[in-house]
């Protein structure tokens, strides 16, 4: 169902049965995940879904409870150090040194990555040159902007050349123009031949991914293409009110049998049918609240996903 | 392996860097030092100069008056007198003398002393009980014109004018250093681990022993450095001898640094903040300086803590600094002593590996 690499390339990463219990507690309740060469996987779900406990596996950081992971043919579990000389890593968190300059936080990289001489040097500029931090290298990272950092961040995680490139929640706190910025440079380091998996529960940027994997509390509910995804959520069953609909409309149309829930978005109504319900009855049936000319099929986003699926499953359980 | 230095070298580098950036680690490189160097060999002795002593001469005889006129001689004792007990006594109450002699009305018949001293500072009274005591006996002997009872030649050997600062200087290398190291250890570790630094550097290929080996490494030079500065302040500016052999002394201090580390290394596996790591720093740290012989001998200790003193690495590096200055021994002379410090080091650093993975 879409959690397979794309075929005809060999997987870069491939991750089987990933269990991670912190006591009774259990984070991560069995993930399989696939990542060929070339591609952006968005990992995608709300805060506490169990993305970052994946990465951390992923990683070879965070040993799992149980389940295996190969990374470019190496058994992360077995040999995380050999792991980490082909993976790079970028934390929610940023995790470099503030009193470092740019350049310092990237030498130690480097060194630590292996590279010397000539080549460390090299390497630091490419990096430096690559994320347009040029003009900061003598900057204490803890001066940076946020958004600069961010590609400090990066620039640390891609000096080594990695094959799977880790990014957790790359853009957060980041202003539109870097967060654009950040991905095209995510699509060219794809473009080179890098697999990278992205976390993030920004619904709208999950668009920019190859293929995408939805986490609800330590599983995979859905994985696939963006509009494979997207195509999950029956036709019409979510609608948007046009125009500013005031408070009394929205009361009467939650209250409604057929609606699910009424939620304000973009200065508009958005309107979840409830799953199974059919939705020119449905709209027939609001007619007298609305015109109907007024309340029209939405193309569904990644929420209106999360939320179909998460009632089909409801719906499953009861 | 080449490779693996070349990553403990850019370790390196950064830390000496971090290290010599961070205004508060600067502060903990040279301030403790300088400020013990200063507290110790100045202001802290055992001596009794200038106590004030009151007197209270009831008998009023020659011989009353000779013993007097013996105390306030030599500079000791700084002489109040008194008309009667209860004036002295108040004068005791209000500390403003530490000790009163009191020569009754029947002394010229009964030649007797009364010395009273301020216990509520029993440290102080017993000096000057036994200073005052001694100082009396000789006199009266003297005037007598008899030999004391029994001759005693006291000749303390390896610091004969018994400086005070002999005997603290050197201990205060040992205790700098502890500080100093302990602390410095336990804040570098738990500064990547709060800063989240850490999960940055576990994700690279970096051994284990390389990540603690970048933290241990840059620290004792720091401790080397300090032990240099003052060997060199207390030598140059002091006076104090070194007889005994530098390399006792080297190999001595890289042992104690060995087990100084291991504890700050230690003390960062329990601590999430920095704050957390220099509180705990300084609980480790007290019980180590009150049971290792710096100030209070062991010997006079109570069973229990007696035992405590055995595994406490100071304890034995005090022994090899005292003898390294004042006794001129050896490398040869503390093999125990070194064996003991390499023990509790490498306890200490395997301990701590072991909660740290």
């Amino acid at each position: 169902m879409g959690l397979e690499a794309r075929s005809g390339t060999a997987p870069l990463l491939v991750a089987r049965g990933l269990v991670r219990r912190f006591g009774s507690f259990t984070a991560v309740a069995g993930v399989d995940l696939e990542l060929a060469a070339g591609e952006v996987f968005g990992l995608l779900g709300a805060n506490g879904a169990g993305k970052t406990t994946t990465i951390r596996m992923l990683c070879g950081t965070l040993a799992p409870t149980a389940g295996s992971i190969v990374l470019d043919g190496i058994d992360v579990v077995r040999r995380p150090r050999a792991a980490r000389a082909r993976l790079g890593y970028a934390a929610q968190r940023f995790s470099l040194y503030g009193d470092l300059t740019v350049g310092e936080n990237l030498g130690l990289y480097a060194g630590l990555y292996g590279l010397r001489g000539a080549a460390r040097r090299a390497r630091v500029r490419w990096a430096l040159e690559a994320l347009g931090l040029a003009p900061w290298a003598g900057t204490p990272a803890a001066r940076l902007p946020p958004g600069h950092r961010r590609r400090l961040a990066l620039a640390a995680a891609v000096l080594h050349r990695p094959r799977v490139l880790f990014l957790d929640e790359p853009t957060s706190g980041v202003d539109p123009l870097a967060r654009q910025r950040l991905w095209e440079l995510l699509y060219r380091l794809a473009g080179e031949g890098a697999a990278i998996l992205v976390t993030t529960h920004h619904m709208e940027e999950a668009l920019f991914c190859d293929r995408l994997a939805l986490m609800h509390e330590g599983r995979v509910i859905a994985a696939g293409a963006p509009d494979d995804l997207r195509a999950r959520v029956p036709a019409g069953t979510v609608l948007e009110l046009e125009g500013a609909g005031d408070g009394g409309v929205r009361a009467r149309l939650a209250a409604r049998p057929e609606v699910a829930e009424v939620v304000p978005r973009a200065g508009r109504l958005r309107v979840r049918l409830r799953p199974g319900a059919d939705p020119a009855a449905a709209r027939a049936a609001l007619a007298p609240l609305v015109a109907p000319a007024r309340l029209v099929p939405a193309e569904p986003d990644f929420e209106d996903v999360f939320v179909a699926l998460l009632a089909a499953r409801g719906e499953a359980a009861a | 392996m080449s490779a693996a230095l070349a990553r403990l070298a850019a370790l390196l580098a950064k830390e000496a860097r971090q290290l010599l950036r961070d205004p508060r680690m600067r502060f903990f490189l040279v301030v403790p030092p300088l400020f013990q160097l200063v507290v110790f060999g100045y202001a802290a002795t055992f001596e009794v100069r200038h106590a004030e002593v009151g007197v209270v001469d009831l008998a009023r005889s020659e011989g009353s008056r000779a013993l007097v006129a013996a105390l306030g001689a030599g500079g000791r004792f700084r002489l109040h007198v008194y008309r009667g007990r209860a004036e002295a006594a108040g004068a005791l109450v209000r500390g403003e003398v530490r000790a009163v002699v009191v020569f009754p009305h029947d002394f010229a018949r009964r030649p007797r002393v009364q010395v009273l001293a301020d216990g509520s500072d029993s440290n102080s009274a017993l000096l000057v009980l036994g200073q005052a005591g001694r100082l009396l006996r000789t006199a009266w002997a003297a005037r007598a014109g008899a030999a004391p009872p029994l001759a005693v030649e006291e000749r303390p050997w390896f610091n004969q004018a018994l400086e005070d600062r002999w005997f603290f200087v050197p201990g205060v290398i040992a205790n700098v250093v502890l500080i100093t190291v302990l602390v410095l250890t336990a804040m570098a570790v738990v500064r990547e681990r709060e800063g989240g630094t850490l999960e940055q550097l576990l994700v690279a290929p970096v051994g284990r022993l390389e990540l603690v080996l970048g933290k241990l490494l840059p620290v004792a030079a720091v401790g080397l450095a300090d032990v240099a500065l003052i060997v060199a302040v207390g030598v140059g500016l002091f006076g104090i001898p070194f007889r005994g052999e530098p390399l006792e002394l080297l190999a001595g201090t890289l042992l104690f640094l060995l087990s100084a580390q291991g504890l700050g290394l230690l003390v960062s596996t329990w601590s999430a903040t920095q704050r957390q790591a220099l509180l705990l720093s300084f609980l480790v740290i007290m019980p180590l300086v009150v049971l290792s012989g710096f100030a209070f001998p062991i010997e006079n200790m109570p069973g229990p803590a007696q035992a405590l003193t055995w595994a406490n690495p100071l304890r034995y590096y005090l022994v090899v600094v005292r003898g390294a200055f004042l006794k001129g021994t050896g490398l040869a002379d503390h093999p125990f002593e070194l064996g003991m410090m390499a023990a509790l080091g490498a306890a200490a650093v395997a301990a701590s590996l072991a909660r740290l993975r």
